[in-house]
């Protein structure tokens, strides 16, 4: 499909939209650590129901940029923005936003496993706990419908009480997954979720961002350009804190727009 | 030989040596072990002929690859290491060995002297002495030439020989040459009695309520029975004074005291006054003949008590009337069997135990004192516990890591090493006095002037060694709060924890062990802290328990007992050093083996805890 290709403040765009919408808008943000700026203006759109990919050389920015969607960056000393993160017609940046209900209302699944020393059940219903949720019903319903969700129900129904340690690193990975939409959340960030693992669990990992897509807006960093190129739909394009590229995924990996995305993309540099 | 470049290295300056010797082409002859040492011992013969190739191979001395290796380290830390456990094995062992056969019952021997003096008691111990010029002069001729033959020197024999009404004293040296001849009678008996110490004697003749029976028709099945109905008596008497008797004095004072009260808030002419002394007139009226019922009772049994006797002979043939229930425990020391001195030796493990202590804290039991030390150490390791977590809680996890931060984090490490008798001062300067003082005045003025919270008891102590034993929990707990991955934390929030939710469900739990270790240690450390404790609230005898049966169970205000305290003032300051020291010995092993107790519990505890969440370390 031909996209409306423009350029805007040094980006080319040529995003393919949703037709659910838009879910988040990113606009004009910058981020600072202390006195280095992390991110230069970034303008960006995330379609609804699509798994859009961050993608860039090591130290571009992608991982600051999906931790800033769920604000995880404000644990760091010294962080300052400008600019505004639109969700649901809100600035998630604005003074007045509750930031747990903000997490709340996020998964976020990290490069490493990071399964909570408790039994998979407890891990799994983790987020409904902390909302207050204590109902056994519906926590139960809940652990089977985001094990099933996250194709790990059928190797853990056995053991929902064994501890959660007790899993390989596959099998952990996906245990976060299912945390991270055991709440139903609007967006799934992850953050180069397959890098600690085999081959074997990647494709799996894989094929579940494949079904999740639709139901859930998928935002995933990875410098894995592969997986970029068979998982996403559209694609961002990162390079020292600048966006440089984001659209169709198709394009970019096949008919890049940008220069540097090019050479990217083709291997010469990253 | 691997591409190992210092092997290759030595290998060529054997090859270097083995030419100038040979003479002859070098040939694969690396020593099959690399054996440096063998390397230089080859390059050194190589001697002066030597001298072309030593400028190529530069020498290395025996001494530098031997330290190089680490020998001597390895030998020095070891031998540290095995210094330190040796000693601490040796001073258990002798700690054990004079605790374990203080109780086992000795045979008494009977001495005769040379003077015709006539000593019986249990041989304590002996050792060798040179005695001095005038004594040595003092002795016979014969006695003389052994010493001189022994170079002088002279053994001699402590004997306890008890009856310190009798003597004024209750051990004895003996000297070797003095002894003319010892046996073991079997008529001697061991009598432990409730005052006055142990009494070594025979019996001559019991009297039981008028009927005589003569000391060689007593059967010990009879003396037996007999003692135990007069045990019984004394337990009755003790039951009726202490229990009831002492129960109808609180509830008269407990009476006073609310009389008292409404006196102070609304005078000696309200009404409230003067019903409430109507009520008590009669309730004191009540209970003061009770009162009377209880102690003629008492005097009953006391009377047909005092009919009960044993006329006892000393070695000497003194004679002392006793009567049976003052009698704590009697055997015949010497015709004992070995079944028979188990079932002794466990009887006064018993009693230490469970009974209350006698003579000045030299006999009898220390069950106030382990009581004491049990439910003050409880109370402390409750009071530490929330405190010191908390603390740390907050500057690990709340506070902004800056420099005021760190300055309170000094101060707190500091705190550990501040002298703990310091921190007794401060108990009683601030606690009790300040704090106590002021509770005092808000809620008991009716006992004043008499302190209740103003003054030392079980509270004031318990929080005055929290207070020293918080810089070991803060710091154990903040180390194991920043063990805790920030992987595990990020992951609860991006799962939309809060803070506070992420502490308590993910890093509280993870760090648990961590803290338990923390505070096994501070608990060690406060079970045995002597010297704060008897500014606040230790006292050598201690009429009552802190906890009983009377509302509020717990009484916070009471002085305690406390097994360190025990051994200091059993050991130093009781009369008699020598019949202490095998009680300090007892009551130190009995401390080792209550903190040993608590420590071996906290780590369960603590290692389920570890299982539970597969920690590496901790």
């Amino acid at each position: 499909m031909a996209q409306k290709t423009h350029t805007e403040h040094g980006t080319v765009y040529h995003v393919e939209p949703s037709p659910q919408g838009t879910l988040l808008s990113i606009e004009e943000f910058n981020l600072w650590y202390g006195p280095k700026q992390a991110l230069f203006d970034v303008n960006m759109t995330v379609e609804k129901g699509l798994v859009t990919a961050l993608i860039g050389p090591s130290g571009c920015g992608k991982s600051t940029l999906l931790r800033a969607v769920n604000r995880m960056n404000d644990l760091i000393d010294g962080l300052q923005t400008t600019g505004r993160i639109m969700l649901d017609g809100t600035d998630i940046y604005s003074p007045t936003v509750d930031v747990i209900a903000l997490r709340k209302s996020m998964g976020m699944v990290f490069q490493k496993p990071n399964p909570f020393p408790m039994s998979i059940a407890d891990n799994v219903v983790y987020p409904l706990r902390v909302d207050g949720i204590r109902d056994k019903r519906v926590l139960k319903e809940a652990v089977e419908e985001a094990l099933k969700g996250a194709a790990l129900w059928d190797e853990a129904k056995d053991r929902l009480k064994d501890n959660a340690l007790g899993l390989s690193g596959g099998q952990q990975q996906r245990l976060c997954i299912a945390r991270a939409i055991a709440a139903a959340p609007d967006v799934l960030l992850m953050d180069e979720p397959c890098s600690a693992l085999d081959p074997v669990a990647t494709a799996k990992i894989e094929d579940l961002i494949d079904e999740l897509r639709g139901r859930y807006t998928i935002v995933i960093v990875t410098h894995n350009m592969q997986q970029a190129a068979r998982v996403s739909d559209n694609t961002a394009f990162m390079y020292l804190g600048k966006l440089l590229e984001y659209g169709e995924t198709s394009v970019i990996f096949t008919n890049p727009k940008g220069e540097k995305t090019m050479e990217y993309v083709t291997g010469r540099f990253g | 030989m691997k591409s190992n470049p210092d092997f290759a290295f030595r290998r060529k300056a054997v090859e270097a040596s083995e030419n100038l010797e040979t003479g002859g082409e070098a040939h694969e002859s690396a020593p099959a072990n690399g054996e440096p040492v063998v390397v230089n011992q080859v390059t050194e013969e190589a001697g002066p002929q030597s001298a072309v190739s030593d400028a190529a191979v530069p020498r290395r001395s025996v001494a530098w690859d031997f330290k190089a290796r680490g020998e001597p380290f390895l030998w020095l830390f070891g031998g540290g290491l095995s210094l330190g456990i040796l000693m601490i094995v040796g001073f258990l062992a002798l700690i054990l060995y004079h605790g374990v056969l203080t109780f086992y019952p000795v045979p008494i021997e009977k001495v005769v002297l040379r003077n015709g003096t006539v000593v019986a008691g249990a041989l304590t111990r002996s050792e060798t002495f040179k005695p001095s010029e005038e004594i040595i002069a003092a002795l016979p001729e014969e006695i003389r030439g052994k010493i001189a033959e022994a170079g002088g020197v002279v053994r001699r024999s402590l004997y306890q020989i008890g009856n310190f009404d009798l003597y004024n004293e209750d051990f004895r040296w003996v000297s070797e040459y003095d002894v003319r001849e010892t046996s073991t009678p079997p008529d001697l008996y061991w009598i432990e009695r409730t005052e006055w110490g142990p009494f070594v004697g025979s019996i001559r003749l019991l009297d039981l309520g008028g009927k005589i029976v003569g000391g060689s028709a007593v059967d010990p099945a009879m003396l037996r029975k007999e003692h135990d109905a007069a045990a019984r008596r004394r337990g009755r008497i003790r039951e009726i004074e202490r229990d009831e008797i002492a129960r109808i004095n609180q509830i008269l004072e407990g009476d006073r005291l609310r009389l008292r009260k409404i006196e102070l808030a609304q005078g000696k002419e309200s009404a409230e006054y003067r019903r409430l002394q109507e009520e008590m007139k009669r309730r004191t009226e009540e209970l003061e003949s009770r009162h009377r019922e209880l102690s003629k009772e008492a005097e009953g049994i006391r009377d047909l008590d005092a009919r009960f006797t044993m006329t006892l002979a000393d070695a000497s043939g003194k004679e002392k009337v006793l009567k049976l229930s003052d009698v704590v425990r009697m055997y015949p020391a010497n015709t004992l069997s070995p079944g028979e001195k188990l079932k002794i030796y466990f009887s006064r493990w018993w009693e230490f135990l469970t009974e209350e202590p006698r003579e000045a804290n030299t006999e009898g039991g220390v069950m106030p004192a382990i009581f004491g030390t049990f439910c003050m150490t409880i109370l402390m390791a409750l009071s530490v516990a929330p405190f010191g977590v908390m603390s740390a809680l907050y500057l690990r996890e709340y506070a902004k890591q800056g420099r005021m931060v760190s300055l309170v984090r000094i101060c707190v490490n500091n705190l550990a090493g501040v002298p703990s008798i310091v921190y007794g001062v401060f108990g009683l300067g601030f606690f009790a006095y300040v704090l106590g003082g002021n509770i005092d005045r808000l809620f008991f003025p009716e006992r004043l002037p008499s302190p209740t919270f103003g003054t030392g008891g079980l509270l004031w102590s318990s929080l005055t060694l929290a207070l020293l034993t918080v810089p070991v929990v803060i710091v154990a707990t903040e180390e194991a709060l920043s063990a805790v991955p920030t992987s595990m934390r990020e992951g609860s929030l991006a799962c939309g924890a809060s803070k506070w939710q992420t502490i308590k469900y993910i890093v509280l739990p993870r760090a648990m062990p961590g803290i338990m270790t923390g505070l096994i240690l501070a608990m060690a450390r406060g079970a045995g802290e002597v010297a704060p404790l008897m500014l606040v609230g230790v006292v050598k005898l201690a009429p009552e328990l802190p906890i009983d049966a009377v509302f509020p169970y717990i009484h916070l205000e009471r002085s305690f007992m406390h097994l360190g305290f025990q051994i200091f003032d059993v050991g130093f300051q009781s009369r008699n050093s020598e019949a202490a020291k095998p009680m300090v010995f007892v009551t130190t092993l009995l401390l080792i083996a209550l903190v040993f107790a608590m420590n071996v519990t906290s780590i369960m505890i603590r290692n389920r805890l570890k299982r539970k969440f597969f920690t590496g370390h901790f």
